[in-house]
């Protein structure tokens, strides 16, 4: 299936990137996040401390289906 | 005026402030956070707010409809800046008004500190020094943490 993950502040900035489509078969957010740990080399100082699909917060073990965006927020600062 | 907003300019506090004017309102209680000159050692010369919108205008209704129904106050309004800010701007404000002055200070205190651990806010500090770095608030995740076993909401008499 085909995801697209989306990257905020450190994390676009650590990947160099703000959006990529990838084929995976990672069942959950926590498992996709750690493929993408592997596929970029900056994020592996950072561990994510909310994650969000199409808009709605979720868990990381929820299910991920084909055409998914998911969202990785790097710890938040607001405030 | 929506009740949680996000905005790119200067707020006007008195705007702001006269949506919460309402007769049986007896207290009124504002909290604005400003840039700071310094933080961890570090002298500040300025700060960039990025936002994800779309969910951080959702989730900030979210915890003013909580503070209401928690403390049973009347009236909840916040708006959160975003792009780059200069020293002592407000960068973020919080309105209560209530008929009486603790739920009012309670909830205000209930709508920072959530706005603080949940919203799609991130925050980026430039240096004297010439460095820049995006502000890990690793302590507000977990004062939030400590936070949610220690409020015993009040009901409103």
């Amino acid at each position: 299936m085909h995801v697209t993950v989306r990257y905020f502040a450190a994390f676009r900035e650590a990947t160099g990137c703000e959006t990529e489509t990838l084929a995976t078969s990672a069942a959950s957010p926590a498992e996709l996040f750690s493929e993408c740990t592997g596929r970029h080399a900056g994020l592996q100082n950072y561990s994510s401390s909310l994650v969000a699909i199409n808009d709605e917060m979720a868990g990381w073990e929820a299910t991920l289906k084909d055409g998914d965006e998911v969202l990785f927020f790097p710890p938040v600062a607001g405030g | 005026m929506k009740a949680f907003g996000i905005s790119s300019e200067a707020i006007d506090l008195q705007a702001f402030r006269e949506q919460l004017l309402d007769r049986s309102c007896g207290a009124y209680v504002q909290f604005d956070g400003w840039v700071r000159d310094h933080n961890e050692g570090q002298k500040v010369l300025r700060l960039e707010y990025e936002v994800y919108e779309p969910m951080a205008v959702k989730e900030g209704a979210r915890i003013l409809d909580e503070a209401r129904e928690r403390f049973g106050v009347s009236n909840a309004f916040a708006i959160h800046r975003s792009g780059l800010m200069e020293l002592s701007e407000v960068a973020v404000v919080v309105s209560v008004s209530s008929p009486h002055r603790g739920e009012a200070f309670d909830a205000c205190r209930y709508i920072i500190d959530q706005a603080k651990v949940r919203l799609p806010i991130w925050k980026k500090e430039y240096y004297e020094s010439g460095a820049a770095e995006w502000v890990n608030c690793q302590r507000c995740a977990h004062a939030s943490e400590h936070m949610q076993e220690q409020i015993h909401p009040r009901k409103s008499r």
